[in-house]
């Protein structure tokens, strides 16, 4: 009688256990990937537009040399390839923001995911879709004719991709701090603004002393620098670090504060 | 070990917001395999309790114990499952794709065909979640509880919000879903869905239960009458040890008397009182559900099960 039971019934798990690593893993990640690429608008604005931006504004610069002999137009490549990882990351990092928003986070309470392995998967979502935002841009650019030397695009092409985890922990930031559905449409305003003050549209040398000054302390400075140095020759510039550093810890601590804010408030 | 406690056992469960107390000491003890409907009207509190039920608010005072040990324990290994009120879906996934996503943040999912079957939303499997009925939402939250075979299911007025053809479909899930075993509680303010789904009522009001027993018991409350009549200046106490007297209630000049034996109400207001404009009116389930949950004609607050 039991053995009919049993049959007809699901058997019940007894050797209940929770996911391995709180629910991160591979899978997951895989669709959180294919979630951001199938976004049109996050293609739109992280791949397509600094693309676009380069044919607009660097291929005319052709030609152009700067005082080391390297072309001006990997100059313009690179830093558009720290606004287009910079854009990608803000905005993967950002998207808690719509999930908190939509309530899909207080569904995921009710799961065995613990909320470590969430902001995970979102920070590793966003860096690949940033690394995403430098192949595409440096593509790109080689496909325009820039030629430079093959340790350069690989360690612009590092320090690009690797700096822009601080602006992973600033949309994490953000997106913890405003739940909209929208964030990404005043964040676009906010990070053109942030790349201009670092140099990534326009070089600061050609801007008023005062605003070179200011655009020192400004969180896409340090990127922005560092990720042309391997172009410039330029050296470690410490100032450049210290400035990373400092926005890292900023918008990492401040988004790990608000994170715990949001998990404990029961 | 876990096998022989209870499925929930509240205590003295209490949480305010500012000056509002909206769960009041409530303790419940539910047996595993039990199907109990909390019953109450709109802010009673049963969506706080549920809430800290489930380890979403955090009790100003009491204990939850959840299969033994805390909610959040029942959380992460996958004994209880939810289906709320509230909390969103993901628009850009389709159905299928929000059970696939969240199959992988369990330990051991049931196969997510067979939860997209038995939550009735198979056939939908395709469509994405932002061109979903209401209705069908919440059974793709049913769904999303399903996976992980959980041994205590929660439903927080799961149908509020639905029309007609929605409920039915969403019962119909829940229904075929019903097997032994599992346990289900259910926070609704529909009587109707109360009396057809659950073995167990607890009715809830203020944040206090104030009736908890059987289906058949709470349905008893309906078997009494109601004597109304003129009369200033009753005698409560003569009219309250009449034989069948539940409750009796002064307001103004008129009395109230909820009893089992109306005749001999009646008679003794008529014949030993100057009682006049005398009305006797009978109750049904859903006067039994008013008068305990909205405070009218309560001179007790546990009468029932007691």
């Amino acid at each position: 009688m039991t053995v009919a039971t049993s049959a007809t019934t699901p058997a019940r798990p007894v050797d209940r256990r929770p996911p391995a690593l709180g629910g991160f893993s591979a899978a997951v990640l895989g669709i959180e990937i294919r979630r951001v690429l199938r976004n049109r608008r996050t293609l739109m604005f992280t791949l397509i537009m600094p693309a676009v931006f380069f044919l607009l504004f660097g291929l005319p610069q052709r030609g152009q040399e700067l005082p080391n002999g390297q072309p001006v137009t990997a100059w313009i490549m690179i830093s558009l390839a720290v606004y287009a990882a910079m854009v990608a990351t803000t905005s993967a990092g950002a998207a808690v923001a719509t999930e908190r928003a939509l309530g899909w986070s207080r569904q995921l309470r009710l799961t065995p995911l613990r909320p470590a392995a969430y902001v995970a998967t979102k920070v590793v979502t966003a860096m690949v879709l940033g690394l995403l935002g430098v192949l595409v841009e440096f593509a790109v650019g080689a496909a325009a004719g820039v030629r430079i030397p093959a340790d350069v695009w690989l360690v612009a092409g590092l320090a690009a991709w690797l700096g822009s985890l601080v602006f992973a922990a600033f949309g994490l930031f953000v997106g913890y701090l405003a739940p909209a559905e929208n964030v990404m449409q005043f964040m676009g305003p906010v990070l053109a603004i942030l790349a201009m003050f670092g140099g990534l549209f326009v070089p600061l040398e050609l801007l008023p002393h005062a605003f070179q000054q200011i655009a020192k302390f400004t969180p896409v400075y340090g990127v922005g620098q560092l990720a042309r140095a391997p172009l410039t020759g330029a050296g470690l510039d410490w100032v450049a670090l210290g400035n990373l550093a400092g926005w890292t810890a900023v918008f990492g601590l401040g988004a790990a504060r608000l994170f715990r804010r949001d998990t404990t408030r029961v | 070990m876990t096998d022989i406690s209870p499925a929930v056992e509240l205590a003295g469960l209490t949480k305010t917001f500012g000056p509002v107390t909206a769960v009041d000491g409530l303790s419940l003890r539910v047996e595993p395999g039990e199907v109990v409907a909390f019953l109450g009207p709109n802010g009673a509190g049963k969506t706080t309790t549920v809430d800290m039920l489930l380890g979403l608010a955090r009790p100003d005072a009491g204990t939850v114990r959840v299969f033994g040990g805390p909610p959040s324990d029942a959380v992460r290994l996958g004994r209880v499952a939810a289906v709320m009120q509230t909390g969103g879906l993901l628009k850009d996934l389709t159905v299928a794709e929000t059970v696939r996503l969240a199959a992988h943040f369990h330990a051991q999912p049931r196969p997510v065909a067979e939860v997209l079957e038995r939550a009735g939303i198979a056939d939908i499997a395709d469509r994405p979640v932002g061109k979903c009925s209401g209705g069908e939402q919440q059974r793709l939250r049913f769904a999303l509880a399903l996976l992980p075979d959980p041994d205590l299911m929660v439903l927080d007025e799961p149908t509020t919000g639905m029309d007609v053809e929605g409920r039915r479909d969403f019962w119909q899930a829940i229904r075929a879903d019903a097997r032994n075993g599992r346990t289900i509680i259910l926070a609704t303010h529909y009587l109707d869905e109360a009396d057809a789904y659950a073995d167990r009522i607890v009715l809830v009001r203020q944040g206090r239960v104030v009736a908890d027993g059987t289906t058949a018991e709470i349905k008893n409350l309906a078997a009494g009458r109601i004597v109304r009549a003129t009369l200033p200046g009753a005698d409560q106490a003569a009219l309250a040890v009449l034989p069948g007297v539940q409750a009796v209630e002064v307001r103004g000049d008129a009395v109230l008397v909820r009893t089992d034996d109306s005749d001999t109400v009646a008679r003794h207001l008529l014949t030993r009182t100057a009682a006049r404009d005398l009305e006797i009116t009978s109750r049904n389930l859903e006067d039994a559900f008013l008068a305990l949950t909205t405070g009218t004609l309560t001179a007790d607050p546990a009468p029932i099960g007691a």
